[in-house]
């Protein structure tokens, strides 16, 4: 917002040479009164112009160029084989996200711990799990119902009470689950305890005070509190997660990108095909965001004074100042209000 | 903790609300506490003095047993606090004990620690509800009640962060007091205050004083310790130095430290 420009009603408090006086008429050299000429950046212009040839000439591209074949993308994008692959794979991200977010604070607290046993075990599994690459561990866990062909429950070296085919017991997904899982547990991990140390220590001694039970310490003063530094990565890591899950195509489990392949395998239609993995993968990593936006709104809840607006919010209040403009417009006889200056 | 010299619960000693006996407590190679006698009668207002670094507030810490002793011990209403007594042995009590003892001690810090996710009625209605069992719809009463008689009852929906420094305090008070505690202590509930918030804090304080609420108050504020307490302890170096009535330990201090940290902050 500026000064009116060409009006020559001053707005009141910036034609300070001439408060307080008795005649309340502008002086010759007021500022206020003054036509005002914007600033003029030429190098901005020019670039703009480029970068807006430049991304129409990719938007022509991708919709003319014969390589993309929007007809197949369009057969494809919404196909059932297509559709189901994205459930498998929001299902696999949905499973590792919770157990290995489960898994994972219970492993942060225990590194939290004052029993070095449990400092110790949450330790090694953090180090061994983030040292191993995830692709090594789902073929690892893949192949074990090929090395124990039955899991039972027994005394070492003594009678096994209790067995089952590890096949059946563990499926294709879930040997998919679990190593998702292990994997995002560790990291997990670091995420809730670098949250966790972020509360005031205060926090902790305030509620032992007041005899809070120990758990509902946690619960409910230091992790709603930690959430604001645990929300921001871990959208992160599952978003990785969600875009990570195409690695169990080795495994093949038909969740997106294993189907991509098997219908470009057996059509040929390469381009259309991952452009159909890729605009399911941004959709979805959308609609993630838009969840982390308002989750970690929740989670601030009194950290500001007055918490700023929501975009819809926003847009509201966009349309209102646009409308009001636009009313004053349709009445220019009115004496010009100033529109940045004090109400 | 080692040998208990004397019963906490003596008939002479019923009065006593908080009875701090012989404690000593060291950080590694540094005694802080060496050896603090201290009783507090029920319904009395003891003000705690000493220069910085004299051990008040691990004094203080050590009432609600957030800091173990290192040896004597100490009673509220003849109970052994973070210990219990059984056939001449010292029996630590578990955390879970500890909790519910301290349920009957309110704590208000120096920088309030109230919890910034939750409102103001929520801040006070947490622990009586999570440590005490009350229903919820009793806790929200009393905690108006409380809100009420620090004179902020219509911030019960506001977020801490929203308050003033002074409407803070008071908040963290009504919080302590939403559990009823038998004593409440005080760590310097008016240092992090702008000057011109003092006096609102140290009308709750004083108006709980009038009410009969058993009360030990760490300050620097003279004025309030000679208007408010029945005893003015002064402590320097992890011992008491001197200990009684505000007119004796302020207007006639016995002891030369007391005299020259009176003549500093005086
Ligand atoms: N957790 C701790 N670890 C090591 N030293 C500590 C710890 N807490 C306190 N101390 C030391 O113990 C001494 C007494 O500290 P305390 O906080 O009780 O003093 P105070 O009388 O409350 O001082 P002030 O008026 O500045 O608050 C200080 O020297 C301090 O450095
Ligand atoms: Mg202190």
């Amino acid at each position: 917002m500026g000064l009116p420009t060409g009006s020559t009603a001053a707005p009141p408090g910036a034609s300070s040479p001439g408060r307080g006086r008795p005649s309340a008429a502008p002086v010759p050299d007021d500022p206020g009164s003054l036509k005002v000429v914007p600033a003029r950046h030429y190098a901005r212009w020019t670039a703009t112009v480029a970068v807006a040839v430049l991304a129409a000439q990719f938007v022509h591209g991708m919709a003319t160029n014969p390589v993309w074949e929007w007809a197949v993308f369009g057969d494809y994008v919404l196909s059932e084989t297509i559709v189901r692959a994205v459930w498998v794979t929001l299902q696999l991200t949905a499973y590792a996200t919770v157990l290995g977010f489960l898994l994972g604070t219970v492993l942060a607290f225990m590194r939290l711990s004052r029993s070095p046993l449990l400092q110790t075990v949450a330790w090694t599994y953090i180090w061994i799990f983030r040292s191993i690459p995830m692709i090594v561990q789902l073929v690892f866990w893949f192949n074990l119902s090929a090395l124990y062909k039955e899991l039972g429950v027994g005394v070492p070296f003594g009678p096994v009470f209790w067995s089952v085919d590890s096949n059946s017991l563990i499926g294709t997904i879930g040997a998919a689950v679990i190593g998702l899982t292990l994997h995002q547990a560790a990291y997990a991990a670091e995420i809730v305890r670098g949250g966790v140390v972020s509360v005031d220590p205060g926090q902790l001694e305030a509620a032992a005070a007041l005899g809070i039970p120990r758990l509902r310490q946690i619960r409910r003063i230091v992790l709603p509190q930690a959430m604001r530094a645990i929300l921001p990565t871990a959208g992160n890591e599952i978003i990785g997660l969600l875009k990570g899950t195409s690695v169990v195509y080795v495994m093949s489990i038909g969740e997106l990108f294993y189907q991509v392949q098997v219908i470009y395998g057996r059509n040929g239609r390469v381009i259309p095909l991952l452009l159909v993995a890729t605009a399911w993968y941004v959709v979805l990593t959308s609609l993630l965001s838009v969840a982390q936006y308002y989750v970690e709104r929740h989670y601030a809840r009194g950290a500001d004074r007055t918490p700023p607006p929501t975009p819809l919010q926003r847009a509201c209040r966009l349309i209102r100042t646009l409308r009001a403009a636009a009313a004053q417009r349709e009445q220019p006889v009115v004496p010009l209000k100033p529109l940045g200056g004090s109400r | 903790m080692s040998a208990v010299t004397s019963e906490p619960t003596d008939p002479v000693t019923r009065q006593v609300m908080v009875d701090v006996h012989g404690v000593h407590k060291s950080f590694g190679p540094l005694e802080v506490l060496r050896g603090v006698d201290l009783r507090v009668r029920t319904g009395e207002v003891t003000v705690i003095l000493g220069p910085s670094g004299s051990g008040k507030s691990t004094l203080l810490r050590t009432i609600n047993h957030l800091e173990k002793v290192g040896q004597g011990w100490i009673a509220i209403d003849g109970e052994l606090v973070g210990y219990r007594r059984s056939g001449g042995k010292l029996y630590e009590l578990k955390e879970k004990d500890v909790l519910k003892q301290r349920t009957g001690i309110g704590f208000v810090f120096q920088n309030f620690n109230l919890f910034p996710h939750l409102t103001v009625l929520e801040n006070l209605v947490e622990a009586p509800v999570s440590a005490l069992r009350r229903p919820r719809r009793e806790a929200e009463a009393t905690a108006r009640r409380l809100l009420a008689r620090v004179g902020l009852e219509d911030k019960a929906d506001a977020y801490p962060r929203q308050l003033s420094g002074g409407q803070q305090q008071r908040v963290a008070i009504a919080r302590a007091l939403a559990l009823e505690p038998k004593v409440l202590l005080f760590d310097e509930p008016t240092s992090a205050l702008d000057p011109e918030l003092v006096g609102e804090v140290l009308d709750v304080i004083k108006d709980l004083a009038r009410t009969g609420t058993t009360m030990i108050v760490v300050t620097h504020e003279i004025g309030f310790a000679r208007e408010v307490a029945d005893t003015v302890v002064f402590m320097d170096s992890g011992v008491v130095v001197e200990q009684g009535p505000p007119a004796a330990v302020l207007d006639a201090p016995r002891h030369e430290r007391t005299r020259a940290f009176l003549s500093k902050v005086l």
